[in-house]
């Protein structure tokens, strides 16, 4: 089996330690996190990683059920980019003379669909949102052309192109058991 | 002014007291210390309600608590101190977690405001035992502390059992609080015993049904889901054979026709070749664990695989099934069995018979009933299980001694072996026969160690004095760690690498904690000796110096197939 780059979708409880629970479960395996991203979901109280990785569909598999298995997380599921809709951020730092001496701003502007964070006299700060590759492809270009001061990408956000989110059916089960329980 | 009925408030260290009293407590395993001060101080009062048992060593502590619960199904508790307490506390952990034993573990932390400043015996507990444990809870506030208890209780005995640390700090246990214990069992994010899927059941009992050739394996799933009984109507009502992994060993008595033995490294010949002849492999509870498949790549490719397990991520982890039933053995065997043809297999099961001999002759004779040189392991434990009516409760250490006491113990009653199985832990053998007795004290509690394991927890001796714990000890000396020395002779050109020992006079040290004792070496001191240990129900100590160079056999090599059998001679 090949190696590919999968996301992994976790949702959790809201509690201490929790990111160290999922992320022994890579190192004991040795492999290396690739992105990383974590954010209270849509649900109040739960949060939501969204991990990415290069592993076998078998490897990717047994993770995400070791990742279930442990007691705070609500759901883990892994997707490959087909099923997802995704993104990660960039902010390129630049120097404002630079900028300004080799090219137009607009022409910027329009070629990477970038926006303008922040611009001062000796900096510029770009954003683009976009797939890893597309950030990617603008830094070195940039690098190469006027340089590039700093430059900083995010970890993966992804939605699935279901309708509605895995978590939505266990939460409404869970509930269901719980009324059932207490009657 | 409103609001003048205040409940009363109790410390913290009371509140974990009366928690663990709520979840029916009764006995625990642990050591004081700083951190742990004002709740030992609490423990103080409640003598007549929970019986402390004060171990010499907090490991000592771990592994009574498992003993404890592998032997009653109740949650093994321990209460220790922070910092080395909790270290020394790790071994029997992770020992819990690798054979899924239900214990709870209580250890001090320093205060709240202290954490995080590297303060005397400090340190990151729940960091270092979140991979080992089910869960692990700090509780930094005494609010915290009957909610906290019951979730560990909860989480530790439902399901698939397992360790739970809580590390509480020391300003929490001596914080007020109003007690309110409310018993845990629901967790949102945790579904304990999965709902059965009738589609799987039905896919299962086909394959069964279809079968020519089945064979079933029993894990300890079997004994953790109190499904003897289901398990029996199981395979009787299909006339399936079945073996048992090391800790499914008593699941099924060894008398019972279906009991075909010991699967694995150094178990039994037939149900190791008949797993490469089967057409059926029914999985039950059980983990398919590298010492049971060795290679797998040619580990029952001929079968089609049904795997029980209460624990999805078991599912296609080391094997790939063509069935998966998930949930607890308790329903999903008679659910299965509901749907079974009554039928009988005898031919099948009759060619189980050739192997049988074959092993008879090229190993148990020679183990177990030789007529001239030296003592042999096996013939010790034959002869012990005999005397004991195959009653008793054996509890192992780690090694030779282990595979010996399991291959030829025979088991009458279920929960009757207790080995660290996973973890393959030595010096578990005293302190966990000593929690087996207190969890079972009106069986006989039998614990084989070799002279290497006996000398790693051997301070264990004092708390046997002390609470006078009637466990018979039986050191099977060969003077040499026997199981190391075993590999080096067959796949290290016998380089005899330290594990050569110079041993001290064992029965004069169990003298010195005032436990009886005696040492033989002669086959005609034997029986007597074994009477003698058991004329009553005090500890003592049996020295047998058995041969310096016996071996475990039958033996697949690590890695290797499970058809590729060495019988010795």
């Amino acid at each position: 089996m090949e190696n590919k780059l999968y996301t992994i979708t976790v949702f959790s409880e809201n509690t201490v330690g929790l990111l160290n629970q999922i992320t022994i479960i890579f190192t004991r395996r040795a492999i290396n996190i690739e992105t990383l991203s974590v954010s209270p979901s849509a649900i109040k109280g739960i949060h939501k990683f969204t991990i990415t990785i290069f592993a076998t569909e078998d490897v990717v598999e047994k993770v995400v059920k070791q990742i279930d298995k442990r007691v705070d997380i609500l759901k883990a599921y892994y997707n490959t980019d087909d099923d997802l809709i995704y993104q990660e951020i960039a902010l390129y730092k630049i120097a404002t003379d630079k900028l300004l001496q080799q090219e137009s701003i607009e022409g910027l502007i329009r070629k990477y669909h970038i926006r303008i964070l922040e611009m001062n006299e000796s900096f510029v700060v770009l954003q683009k949102a976009g797939h890893y590759e597309e950030t990617q492809q603008m830094f070195e270009e940039l690098s190469d052309s006027i340089g590039v001061l700093q430059f900083i990408r995010s970890g993966r956000v992804a939605i699935t192109r279901s309708k509605v989110e895995r978590l939505t059916d266990m939460l409404n089960a869970r509930k269901k058991h719980e009324t059932e329980q207490l009657k | 002014m409103k609001n003048m009925e205040t409940k009363t408030k109790i410390s913290g260290a009371k509140a974990l007291i009366e928690s663990l009293i709520h979840e029916g407590v009764e006995t625990i395993f642990g050591y004081p210390g700083g951190a742990i001060m004002p709740t030992f101080d609490a423990l103080y009062d409640y003598d007549k309600k929970i019986n402390h048992i004060l171990t010499r060593h907090e490991q000592g502590a771990t592994h009574a608590a498992q003993g404890y619960a592998r032997v009653s199904g109740k949650v093994g508790v321990c209460l220790v101190t922070s910092g080395p307490a909790a270290t020394n506390a790790i071994t029997g952990i992770a020992d819990a977690m690798l054979d899924s034993t239900p214990m709870v573990v209580i250890t001090g932390q320093v205060g709240a405001a202290l954490l995080g400043t590297d303060a005397f015996q400090e340190i990151d507990v729940v960091g270092i035992s979140q991979p080992i444990t089910k869960w692990a809870y700090q509780i930094r506030k005494a609010d915290d502390i009957a909610w906290a208890v019951a979730r560990a209780f909860y989480i530790a005995r439902s399901g698939r059992p397992g360790p739970v640390v809580l590390d509480i700090a020391k300003s929490a246990q001596v914080q007020e609080v109003e007690f309110n214990y409310k018993p845990c069992n629901f967790i949102r994010s945790y579904i304990p015993i999965p709902e059965i899927n009738p589609t799987q059941i039905s896919d299962a009992a086909k394959l069964i049904n279809g079968a020519k050739k089945p064979f079933a394996l029993v894990g300890q799933g079997v004994v953790l889901a109190n499904a003897e009984a289901e398990l029996k109507a199981f395979l009787e009502k299909a006339d399936i054979p079945a073996a048992w992994t090391l800790l499914g060993a008593s699941a099924m008595p060894t008398e019972f026709r279906l009991n075909k033995g010991f699967l694995g490294m150094h178990g039994n010949v037939a149900p190791n070749m008949k797993t490469n002849e089967c057409d059926v492999l029914i999985a039950i509870g059980m983990r398919f664990d590298d010492r049971v498949t060795g290679d797998l790549a040619t580990y029952a490719k001929q079968a089609k695989i049904i795997h029980l397990d209460i624990d999805i991520a078991e599912i296609n982890k080391n094997v790939m099934v063509d069935v998966a039933v998930i949930g607890t053995a308790k329903e999903t065997l008679p659910a299965i069995t509901a749907q079974l043809n009554t039928s009988k297999h005898t031919e099948w099961i009759d060619t189980f018979k050739e192997f049988e001999t074959e092993e008879y002759d090229k190993v148990i004779k020679r183990e177990v009933f030789p007529e001239t040189g030296e003592l042999t392991m096996g013939e010790v434990i034959h002869k012990i299980s005999e005397a004991t009516q195959n009653k008793a409760i054996v509890v192992t250490d780690v090694g030779q001694n282990q595979m010996m006491a399991a291959r030829y113990s025979n088991y009458s009653q279920t929960r009757s072996l207790v080995t660290s199985g996973g973890l393959g832990t030595m010096g578990f053998g005293i302190p966990a026969a000593m929690g087996a007795k207190m969890g079972a004290p009106e069986r006989t509690v039998l614990m084989y160690s070799g002279d290497g394991g006996f000398q790693m927890t051997i301070q264990e001796l004092g708390t046997i004095m002390q609470e006078q714990i009637g466990i018979k000890m039986i050191i099977l000396n060969n003077h040499f760690l026997g199981m190391v020395r075993q590999w080096q002779e067959m796949f290290f050109e016998e380089r005899y690498s330290f594990t050569k020992m110079k041993n001290p006079d064992f029965v004069a040290i169990a003298k010195a904690y005032n436990i009886d004792g005696k040492e033989i070496s002669e086959r005609s001191d034997l029986d007597k000796t074994i009477a003698d240990m058991l004329k009553d129900d005090k500890p003592y100590l049996l020295v047998v110096n058995v041969e310096m160079k016996g071996m475990v056999y039958p033996m697949i090599p690590a890695g290797g197939s499970v058809t590729n059998i060495i019988l010795g001679e």
